[in-house]
Formats: C-alpha cells, sequence, structure tokens
C-alpha cells in the first residue's frame, strides 16, 4: 500500500486521490487561535462562575490560585480580541477595498440567505423522513450560526468582559446598573458559548457519523473530492460550472499534518468535553 | 522501737540508705522540728517516695529561692509537730494565708476541681514563684501550658469532656506574639478568663459572657471597642440583644486569625453571612464572591472591607463607609478612578427581584431565555441529525449493499 493512502482522512477515501482546499492557511490559524483561546477562557472562566462548587478551588489551585486564574483569562481575552480585530478587518479589506465578490452576499458569503432558511426547515424534514436531503452550498445553515454566533458571541462577552476590567472607565458612559449587568451578559453569555460549543459544535461538526471522530478539514485546510461532493453538492458543482476545480486543487495532507492535527485537536475535544461534565455538574448541583 | 531504728525502717522500705550521719543527727535531735534543714534531712533526698510510691523529696535549695522559702515547713504543714510524724498528714491549706485566692476559687469552675486547686495552676508546691517571675508556671509566657495541661486533648480535655482549645489558641495570633515573640503583654488565658475566679461564658458575671466580650478584649484593644460600641453591633449589644455579634463571632474565641492574612479573609463571609442570609446570597451573585472564593486572591472585597469591621452603621448614617457620600471613598480603596456613576453599581443586587432591579432582571430574564431557546433547538436539531444521518450511513453502507443487508 502507498504512504499516500495511508495519509488520507478516513472519511472521503480520495479514489482518483484528487484534494480540493476549503480553508486557507490563515483561515485555519485563525481557527487554531479561537479554540485555544477559547479553551482557555473557558477553563479560567468556568470557576469564576461556579466559584462555589467543588472543583473549582482546585482548579484555581492547580493553575496557581485566582491571581494566574484572572491572569490567563485576561491574556487569552487580549489574543482572541486581536483575532477577533484582525478578521473583521480582514473581511472588510476583501469585501469593500479588494471588492472581492461573494463575502457580504452570494453563495459563498457567510451571510444567511433564504436558501438558509429553506434548508433548515428541509434538513429538519430529512431528520424526519419526510423530504429529501437539502444540498448545500460553501457554508452550511448550521455553519453559519456557528460563524454568527461566534461573533456575536465576541462582540458580547468582550464588551461586557473589558467593561468589568476597565469598570471605573466604562462608568463613565454607562449607568451604573449596567456595571451589575454586564457580570450577568457575561456569565451568560460565556456559559452559552461553552455549553453551545463543547455540545452542539462539536457533534454538528465533529462527531456526527458523517465526519466522525473529526472533521479534518479545519487542521489541513483540504479535503478529498468524495468528501466534497457529499458534503456540499452545490458548491462542488459550482466550482466545475465555473471551471475553477484545477485553480482549487491542493496536495493530499502529509502524515505528520495529520497526525499533528489529530493530536490537537482530540486534546481540544477532550479538554471540551471535560469542561462541558464539570459545568453540568455545577449548574445542576 | 526508738527513733534510729524507725528511721531505718522507713529508709529500707524506701529500698534507700540515708548517710549514716543524717541517721545520727535525726536520733539524736529532739523532738520538736524548727528549722527547714529538719526536715530536709529526709525529705532533701530526691528519690524519697511515700508508701504509695508518690514522691514527697523536696529541693531544698529551689524552695529557698521561692516564693515562700522564708517560711518554715510546718507554716503550712501544721499538722506536724515533732518528729516524727504520721504517715498520713492534712493536706496543705493554701487559703490560710491566702483567703481571697481561695474564696474566688471557691465560686469558680474550678471549685470542683479533683486535684488540688492551686498546685495544678501554680506548680510544685514548694517551688512557687512569683508570677513576675519567668520561672513561676503563672507566668505570663507559661499560662497557656499551664492551662493546657488540661485544656487540650493531649492533656485531659478528652477525659473530662472539656473543650481543647489549647491547640486553636497557640496558633493564634494571640499565641504567636506569646509563644514566638514572647510578648508578656499578649493576652493569655487569664487576660480574658481571670485566674481565680474563672466563670463559665454562660455566667452574665464572667468577662467571657458575651455582653462582656467586648469589654474584655476592649482591656487591650482599646480603640476598636470604642469604634464597635459605636456600631450598630455594639448598639444592639448593649440593648441586651444577644443575636448581635461581639468580637468572638467574627474572629473566634481562641483561634484567632490576623485579619489581613488569607485564611481569614477567606472564613470570614460565612460568619457575616449566618446572619445577613439574604446579602451573603446576592454577594455570592457578584465579581467580588466569584474571585473571592476561590482561594489565593484574597484582596477581593469582603464584607468589612465596604461596611467597616468594628463600626458597622446602617448605610443612612453618615459616619458609615458605604453611607452615599461616601461611597467614591470607599470604593476607591480598591478601584482607582471610581467616580459617581461607578459607585451606582450595586453590590447586592438580585437579578431575581423585577422591584428593585429592573434593568437587571429583564436583562439576566433575557439572556436566560437566549440560552435556553439556543440549547434546546439545537439539542433537539442535532439529535434527530445524528439519528437520521447514522440510519442513511447504514442504509448506504457497501457492507449492507455486499450481502443484501442481511447483517445491517
Amino acid at each position: 500500500m502507498p504512504d499516500s493512502e495511508l495519509a488520507e482522512p478516513k472519511t472521503g477515501t480520495a479514489a482518483n486521490g484528487r484534494y480540493f482546499v476549503r480553508f486557507t492557511r490563515n483561515q485555519r490559524y485563525m481557527h487554531a487561535v479561537l479554540f485555544t483561546t477559547f479553551l482557555g477562557l473557558a477553563a479560567t472562566g468556568l470557576p469564576m462562575r461556579f466559584s462555589e462548587s467543588f472543583w473549582a478551588r482546585k482548579l484555581a489551585a492547580g493553575v496557581g490560585g485566582f491571581g494566574a486564574i484572572l491572569f490567563f483569562h485576561k491574556f487569552c481575552a487580549i489574543v482572541l480580541t486581536v483575532a477577533f480585530l484582525i478578521h473583521v478587518k480582514e473581511v472588510f479589506q476583501r469585501g469593500l477595498f479588494h471588492r472581492e465578490k461573494g463575502i457580504f452576499w452570494g453563495p459563498t458569503s457567510m451571510v444567511a440567505g433564504w436558501k438558509d432558511v429553506k434548508d433548515l426547515f428541509g434538513h429538519m424534514r430529512w431528520f424526519l423522513g419526510l423530504g429529501p436531503k437539502p444540498q448545500f452550498e460553501r457554508y452550511a445553515y448550521w455553519e453559519k450560526f456557528d460563524y454568527w454566533a461566534v461573533f456575536w458571541g465576541m462582540v458580547v462577552i468582550g464588551f461586557s468582559g473589558y467593561a468589568m476590567w476597565f469598570a471605573p472607565f466604562f462608568a463613565r458612559f454607562l449607568p451604573g446598573w449596567a456595571l451589575n449587568a454586564v457580570l450577568v451578559i457575561h456569565s451568560e453569555e460565556g456559559l452559552l458559548a461553552i455549553l453551545f460549543i463543547f455540545s452542539i459544535h462539536f457533534v454538528n461538526t465533529h462527531l456526527r457519523p458523517d465526519s466522525f471522530p473529526m472533521d479534518m478539514v479545519i487542521f489541513t485546510g483540504v479535503e478529498s473530492e468524495e468528501e466534497f461532493k457529499l458534503k456540499r453538492p452545490l458548491e462542488y458543482r459550482r466550482m466545475l460550472s465555473e471551471g475553477k476545480a484545477e485553480s482549487r486543487l491542493g496536495i493530499a495532507p502529509p502524515l505528520w499534518l495529520l497526525n499533528f492535527s489529530k493530536v490537537v485537536g482530540y486534546t481540544a475535544i477532550f479538554i471540551g468535553l471535560a469542561l462541558l461534565v464539570l459545568t453540568l455538574t455545577a449548574y445542576f448541583h | 522501737m526508738n527513733h534510729a531504728v524507725w528511721i531505718r525502717v522507713r529508709c529500707d522500705i524506701r529500698g534507700a540508705m540515708l548517710p549514716a550521719s543524717a541517721v545520727l543527727a535525726l536520733a539524736l535531735a529532739p523532738g520538736a522540728l524548727r528549722a527547714q534543714a529538719d526536715c530536709l534531712a529526709c525529705h532533701g533526698d530526691a528519690s524519697m517516695t511515700d508508701a504509695s510510691g508518690h514522691s514527697i523529696a523536696v529541693d531544698g535549695q529551689k524552695f529557698s529561692q521561692s516564693i515562700h522559702g522564708s517560711l518554715q515547713c510546718t507554716n503550712c504543714h501544721a499538722d506536724i509537730k515533732g518528729y516524727p510524724h504520721p504517715d498520713k498528714i492534712a493536706p496543705v491549706e493554701c487559703k490560710t494565708c491566702h483567703d481571697d485566692q481561695a474564696s474566688a476559687l471557691a465560686g469558680s469552675v474550678h471549685a470542683n476541681s479533683k486535684e488540688h486547686p492551686c498546685t495544678s495552676c501554680h506548680g510544685n508546691a514548694h517551688e512557687i514563684f512569683p508570677k513576675t517571675d519567668a520561672r513561676s508556671a503563672v507566668y505570663p509566657l507559661n499560662v497557656p501550658k499551664t492551662c493546657g495541661q488540661c485544656h487540650s486533648n493531649d492533656g485531659m480535655a478528652a477525659k473530662h469532656g472539656l473543650p481543647s482549645v489549647y491547640p486553636n489558641y497557640i496558633d493564634s495570633i494571640h499565641g504567636f506574639a506569646l509563644s514566638d515573640e514572647g510578648l508578656l503583654v499578649a493576652a493569655n488565658c487569664q487576660s480574658c478568663h481571670g485566674s481565680h475566679h474563672i466563670l463559665s461564658h454562660t455566667n452574665p458575671l464572667s468577662p467571657t459572657y458575651k455582653t462582656n466580650i467586648p469589654k474584655t478584649c476592649g482591656n487591650c484593644h482599646a480603640k476598636i471597642e470604642m469604634e464597635y460600641d459605636a456600631g450598630i453591633h455594639g448598639e444592639q449589644i448593649a440593648r441586651g440583644n444577644l443575636n448581635a455579634p461581639v468580637c468572638t463571632d467574627c474572629h473566634t474565641a481562641h483561634a484567632i486569625l490576623r485579619p489581613t492574612e488569607a485564611a481569614f479573609r477567606m472564613q470570614s463571609t460565612p460568619i457575616c453571612g449566618s446572619c445577613h442570609k439574604e446579602q451573603l446570597s446576592t454577594y455570592r451573585d457578584t465579581f467580588h464572591s466569584q474571585l473571592g472564593s476561590l482561594g489565593g486572591y484574597v484582596e477581593t472585597a469582603r464584607c468589612w472591607d465596604c461596611h467597616g469591621a468594628h463600626q458597622v452603621l446602617p448605610a443612612s448614617d453618615p459616619n458609615s463607609p458605604i453611607n452615599k457620600a461616601s461611597l467614591v471613598q470607599t470604593c476607591g480603596k480598591c478601584h482607582a478612578g471610581a467616580n459617581e456613576s461607578f459607585v451606582q453599581y450595586q453590590p447586592h443586587a438580585d437579578p431575581r427581584n423585577r422591584q428593585l432591579n429592573p434593568g437587571l432582571y429583564f436583562v439576566r430574564l433575557f439572556m436566560n431565555l437566549l440560552l435556553i431557546g439556543v440549547l434546546t433547538f439545537f439539542v433537539i436539531h442535532t439529535l434527530l441529525w445524528l439519528i437520521r444521518s447514522r440510519y442513511a450511513q447504514i442504509k448506504n453502507s457497501p457492507r449492507r449493499a455486499a450481502n443484501g443487508g442481511k447483517d445491517a
């Protein structure tokens, strides 16, 4: 068996060995920064949110007491803020400055359209065996929801977090009760993000049967032709009809990258699930 | 039987021989004992015991240095009129001279002690020194150890059902000052409990009775007592409201910690909360508590950082640190740059109370509905999806297609 076959992802074996690029290197780095800082923020935020729970003090002591936890939380927050600002800058640079098509509307846009509403209902009809499976474009409705949930979440959590961090400054233009509200907003929205990412996002993107145990495309950037065709038939056909298949061809991911991605990905999923269990024990205690 | 023979018999019983000269001197001595030397001729032998094995030896040198060194043995052992004396002699009555102390002791918790009430604390009856002498068992630095002989589980506390307070005390700020720093002014047992007339803390006359405690502690901590008396807790105690806290309710009686140290800051909030339950509950919702509960980060505001520790006053009182006029200063202790708007923050806001905190109530309601709504929708959505994709996967699997689906 040739080495190249060993290196193929579990799902969608490439019969003809063709791989197509789905995410650029920058997008993959952005996801890596996003999930590492998010794990860091969750791991340091949860002990604060559930400071009375049995594991909170142990976890805090584990990272060097509360001063350390707050320091890590703020450190991750700054890194994530910078990543967020870079992303927003890129989106506007590509969409407005370079006039790139498909950023704000069209089949490749993250902005939700009427098709997403139809796909949502169509998908659910398919769940119940009442209709055919919808054909998805570049970003399916749940992926757009993930994106906008994170986008909204970062604005809300970030703003409320900085409002607490620099409370006397924010107090100059916020009413007094807002200082109370920001903690409620920060912790509830953070909790929603944690519960959503560690359960819904994990299952929707990685653990569902079509991708199980992990969708490697966010790590390798490429996916096999079969997987591409199966998961996003509309985008695949559009690519062929627009004659862009050649320009989107990628190389098969090397074995080291696959193995590295697996270690990182499984670690992230494991930490996330562990934090989810802790959250649930604290919430329903 | 002449004297010499009797002494020889006693000596034989003890299994120790006195020097022949001493035996001779005693044998020739007249019947009356006048000087310490006469008694010490026998009792100076360090190994001398009575028939039941208790030491009846006296260290003549130490005795002569002791506060009673100028007395004759028979001043205290008054029933010994001459030599030889009976085997059984009456217990010494210290009250013959120390009447005040004896009557004080008689009304105290130690009145029924089976041990000799004086020597249990003052030590060996023949080696009693003034309490200002470092050799005294009741010298300030020695008091805790002396009381600890009984009031610790190593002593008799467990046996007699007494609280084991010695270990608590010795690790406290008072115990540390006394045992490590050797501060004579550090509170020892008797600074608070008194010495001879020790009463139960349930006795209203006791210095450790609840309403007397501020005054007792105030003997040293005068300024704090003044502040306490001016505060609402002091005022309530003065009115006889026994629910109000006194010094020991927050600081404990024996295991008193330095209030700035982490352990005390960690343990103090629940103490206030044991009465102020609602305030504790709303405090728990705040960042102050969330930070503060985790340990290792003890600077976050505890109750008294804002309310004051001793002179606790209602917010309506202009002298209260939480009075509107003082808030900028009070919050500013930690939050540099605190301003009029900043101090509108409510450290005890209740997001569940729509009347008191309407803004917060609706923010929390919205956030909760968002959280529940999103999660409920997606949990159902994703579960259905899981089931449907697994079904599709099995139906379309090559293996099933190959063997006609017999073992799918």
